[in-house]
């Protein structure tokens, strides 16, 4: 009886040994995980950020190596405290309460005494190392823009956030990542990859050896350095030139697509976003809810396109054949479109023909043109869609596919969005008349507007705009596609002609440039704020497209400034100085440039914030 | 020399399994990449240097007149009550508790020697002409002679080797004892560890309704019904007494420490930093481990010496870590193949003296294979008690050889 007792007794020991063991062992990815996070440490590797140049090499955006002091205090041994203390620019009892610091931390763990040490320090430092046991040298590297210009390009870095971690599981708490501009767009390339290195830890955290012969160690893979299409010293010129304005200027080469220079006012140093005061100038940057200097105005900023929209309506107008260049329409300082609504003009004429209503910016003869190209097909709705085609072959109304992660679509109104605002059948034509002239629902950003520039300057194609031109020695050219507008090439040499007028004898005769013939267009265009709930109209934006020379362009550039008036006033002039820049690297008209430089609007800025009754255009 | 060929040779091939196994385990517990196996300040060289004590002392052993030797079994037992009287006097203190004798660089525990003293005497008293366990003289006597030696141990404190005693317990049952000494510890055990988990009151009503049932059970199967109601009053009421003292005992006497130990393993209390830690470092080891191990030399948790004392009380640990489930399972299959074997020829003897004496080994065997698995599997409460030929230690091992190797001569 107790013989089997016993037996049992050892059957049911075995059984119940088994079962546990099989409850440990057999699903044991959680113990596993547990065991990894004890015994192994990983080691990351990260190669540094690779490199952004201009488009003629000159160095944006490098890393600086920080060093930083670090003490095991379990292997220190007595030193000289006094040399440590003059090789590295620090106060003894500095020293001593942080190796206090250090031993209330973790005796066994290395802790940082001193960060950021300069590399002439840790020059010196090196070489005396070996007399300091327990103290060792790490370095880390941070961005360095070598510039204060270009923010809304570059972009900047910032740790990563719960949102990142979750979309890309490259990224570890910690770890830097591209928020905006290049940085953001080409992320991928300017980051590499971090290595990995495994080591089998001890109980106290140490290391004691490579985990498994470092079967699993992953090499880094370098980074990338990037060439941007950007003219750094156009960049800079642009920026100063915006100094004391708001808006946007973007230049585009026309044959390649490849963004010259996009200025946005007010902008700010993109170093400002490096280092430990990171977060305080952010949040600076962040709550300046008026200026806004973190948002990109070339980009993001979407205006009613104005004037230059007219030269649009016309190749429209040629195209669909319901103008000709010899075509005359009656201009008596604005026209009846409906027997009780009259638009005005200023073009002073009294008749006009496509060029001279083009420099004229004859309102007139736009009107009339709008009104004849939507009417040709048998009802309006036909006729929008079938203009709103051809300005999205623009670009207009949508992305443009260029790499950087910011933008707007802007606004290209067509039946459909009519129909909803108004309710089917219920407009006409004329009611959407503000469409001739740049005015009504179209909205367009900068850099929409430069690329129809380029369009224009291309006699009927475009590529879509870029900022990047090689990767490494890569180039990338070929991935932004030749786009065709379908209009024909001669439509375009009429407008051409005209615009050529705009700037020779008509509205923008202060964008001539010795020795370059500059073809171009003014606008000036009526905007409005919600000011305490009510609407207020501020002074009228100014704004210019133009490009140059007029054969064989060089250059096309778009620029708004933010309530400053009449297109030749501030736009017209800063554009040609930007293209004279640009082609010549000198500027002949002295007198102009101070004027540009130095003028300000900022009085302007702050009038609807005065809490005082203003006056607008003055 | 043929002196050995009689031996058993079952048990003689486990023995030396075992011992091979407790070998390689212990260089992969002390491994460190500039260590060697056969110098003798790695641990594992110092295991074979007392592995071959061990041999020699047992070879010399087989010269032996066991049928003398026995006779004196008391003055034996005498002896191994001095010693653990004299380490209070004489003794090292090692982590908190005074049972070492130190000679030399060798450090040797009387508790031990007392585990080996006292199944000869209880094998002595029970194959004697005069053992009767059913008088209270020979219940006494006998119960007297275990208690000494676990109060002396219980002194030092060991409590480990202390609840290693109670092993006795199986060859008393083979001799007779009833099963209600067997049952009234087992009892008692599962009220504790239930008065623990449960609210007093509600155990007491629990336990009053379960001694209900068991004895309306026996009024309606046995016809004895005398004194049936005074009888279910006494259980009621020793139960309710035995819950309350439980109680007091545990939040009184113990101390925190021994209430967090109990804790734990009961899951009321998780503490992966403190008194849990070796517990749940352990389980990490056992379970990353997996079906097929690590790996000899490669279990990450051994290497970082997570796992406490994992050459001796957690050696266990290493094996399940390197040599997974398969490996595991290989120890506990050998052991209770060990122990199963010795039962089996402790039943075949004629001589009563070997019966009881195998069936003291196989409890002992038995109950430090349990409690030590037990442990390092998270199922009992940390309890500091090698697993024999497996864990280092000189004097164990020896201990364990010369307890084996005494029955397969005395059977032989």
């Amino acid at each position: 009886m107790t013989k089997y007792t016993f037996l049992g007794l050892i059957i049911l020991i075995v059984i119940t040994f088994m079962v546990r063991l099989l409850s440990l062992q057999l699903n044991n990815d959680e113990y596993l995980r547990k065991s990894e996070n004890n015994a192994v440490m990983t080691v990351y590797d990260y190669p540094d950020r690779g490199l952004i140049y201009d488009r003629n090499n000159t160095l944006l955006a490098s890393n600086r190596l920080y060093y930083n002091l670090v003490v095991v205090m379990e292997k220190t041994r007595s030193f000289d405290t006094l040399t440590l203390c003059k090789l590295t620019d620090i106060s003894k009892e500095k020293l001593k309460m942080k190796m206090r610091e250090a031993t209330r931390f973790s005796v066994r763990l290395p802790y940082v005494i001193e960060s950021q040490i300069s590399k002439s320090k840790y020059a010196l430092l090196q070489e005396k190392m070996w007399q300091f046991s327990g103290f060792s040298i790490t370095k880390n590297s941070l961005r360095d823009y070598k510039i204060h210009s270009a923010a809304n390009i570059l972009g900047y870095l910032s740790e990563v956030n719960e949102n990142d971690l979750k979309k890309d599981a490259y990224y570890h708490l910690g770890e830097q990542i591209g928020r905006r501009g290049i940085e953001k767009s080409y992320e991928k390339y300017l980051r590499g990859a971090r290595g990995e290195k495994f080591f089998q830890k001890d109980k106290f955290n140490r290391i004691i050896g490579s985990y498994k012969n470092g079967k699993f160690d992953i090499e880094p893979s370098i980074s990338k350095d990037i060439y941007l299409t950007i003219d750094i010293e156009l960049q800079k010129y642009g920026e100063e030139i915006m100094k004391n304005k708001r808006g946007g200027i973007v230049a585009i080469e026309p044959s390649t697509g490849e963004v010259l220079s996009m200025v946005s006012a007010p902008s700010f140093n993109p170093n400002l976003l490096i280092g430990r005061k990171r977060n305080a100038n952010y949040k600076l940057l962040a709550n300046d809810s008026i200026a806004k200097p973190l948002f990109d105005r070339a980009t993001q900023a979407v205006y009613p396109p104005g004037s230059p929209f007219k030269v649009v309506n016309a190749l429209i107008g040629l195209q669909e054949g319901v103008i000709r260049p010899q075509t005359t329409f009656s201009c008596y300082g604005g026209f009846y479109y409906t027997p009780y609504r009259f638009m005005r003009c200023h073009c002073g004429q009294v008749e006009n023909n496509l060029l001279s209503a083009i420099y004229k910016s004859c309102n007139t003869f736009f009107g009339k043109t709008y009104t004849r190209i939507l009417d040709k097909y048998p009802t309006s709705s036909e006729g929008m869609d079938n203009w709103a085609k051809y300005l999205r072959s623009f670009g207009l109304g949508n992305y443009l596919g260029y790499d950087l992660p910011s933008g707007q679509r802007g606004l290209v109104p067509t039946s459909k969005y009519y129909n909803r605002v108004y309710g089917e059948k219920k407009w006409r034509t004329v009611t959407t008349i503000s469409n001739a002239i740049g005015q009504g629902e179209i909205l367009t950003t900068p850099i929409q507007l430069a690329n129809l520039t380029a369009a224009i300057a291309n006699r009927g194609h475009f590529y879509t705009p870029h900022f990047v031109k090689k990767i490494d020695e890569n180039s990338i050219d070929n991935r932004f596609k030749k786009k065709d507008i379908p209009i024909d090439e001669k439509h375009f040499e009429t407008v051409i002609n005209g615009m050529f007028n705009v700037v020779k004898n008509g509205t923008a005769r202060n964008a001539q440039i010795p020795g370059i013939e500059v073809c171009g267009k003014t606008g000036t265009v009526e905007n409005f704020i919600k000011l305490k709930g009510k609407k207020v109209q501020l002074t009228d934006h100014s704004i210019f497209i133009a490009f140059a020379p007029k054969e064989d362009p060089k250059i096309a550039i778009a620029v708004f400034i933010e309530n400053g008036y009449w297109g030749a006033r501030w736009a017209s002039p800063i554009a040609s100085l930007m293209i004279e820049k640009y082609l010549n690297k000198t500027i002949s008209r002295k007198e102009l440039e101070d004027r540009m430089l130095e003028g300000s609007l900022l009085e302007e800025y702050a009038k609807p914030f005065s809490n005082k009754p203003f006056t607008i255009n003055e | 020399m043929n002196k050995f060929y009689k031996l058993d040779s079952l048990i003689l091939i486990i023995y030396f399994l075992l011992v091979c196994i407790g070998f390689i385990a212990i260089y992969s517990s002390s491994y460190n990449n500039s260590s060697t196996i056969f110098s003798l300040n790695s641990l594992a060289g110092k295991q074979l240097f007392f592995f071959i004590i061990s041999l020699i002392i047992c070879f010399i052993l087989s010269y032996f007149n066991f049928k003398e030797f026995i006779k004196h079994s008391n003055l034996y037992y005498i002896t191994s009550i001095f010693l653990l009287i004299g380490v209070f006097i004489f003794g090292t203190t090692i982590s908190g508790s005074t049972s070492w004798y130190k000679i030399g660089g060798f450090s040797f525990q009387p508790a031990e020697f007392a585990k080996v003293t006292t199944a000869l005497y209880i094998s002595k008293i029970l194959s004697g002409y005069n053992a009767n366990l059913n008088n209270l003289k020979g219940q006494v006597t006998i119960f007297s002679i275990i208690i000494i030696p676990v109060i002396l141990i219980i002194l030092q404190p060991d409590p480990g080797s202390a609840i290693i005693f109670f092993a006795f317990l199986l060859p008393l049952l083979r001799a007779g004892l009833s099963y209600v000494y067997f049952i009234i510890p087992i009892g008692l055990i599962t009220i504790f560890i239930l008065s623990l988990l449960l609210p007093m009151y509600n155990l007491m009503l629990g336990a009053s309704i379960f001694l209900f049932i068991v004895y309306l059970f026996f009024f309606f199967t046995n016809k004895k019904r005398k004194y049936f109601f005074l009888k279910l009053i006494i259980g009621i009421v020793s139960t309710c007494a035995v819950v309350y003292s439980t109680n007091y005992i545990f939040n009184n006497v113990f101390e925190q420490r021994h209430r967090d130990r109990f804790n734990i393993i009961l899951g009321k209390q998780y503490d992966v930093r403190g008194i849990g830690y070796n517990i749940n470092q352990s389980k990490i080891a056992i379970g990353s481990g997996g079906i097929e191990g690590k790996g000899y030399l490669q279990g990450t948790q051994n290497k970082g010496n997570f796992v406490p004392e994992q050459s001796t009380d957690y050696i266990f640990t290493n094996i399940s870590e390197e040599w997974g489930f398969f490996g595991s399972i290989l120890v506990i299959i050998l052991f209770s193949i060990l122990i199963a074997r010795i039962v089996l020829l402790a039943e075949k003897q004629k001589d009563k003296h070997n019966l009881f004496f195998g069936y003291s080994l196989a409890a002992i065997l038995f109950f430090h294979f349990t409690i030590n698995i037990g442990m390092t599997l998270g199922l009992l409460p940390t309890v500091g008690i090698p697993l024999p030929f497996i864990s280092y230690g000189g004097s164990n091992l020896l201990i364990f050889s010369i307890f084996i190797f005494t029955f397969l001569y005395k059977i032989r």
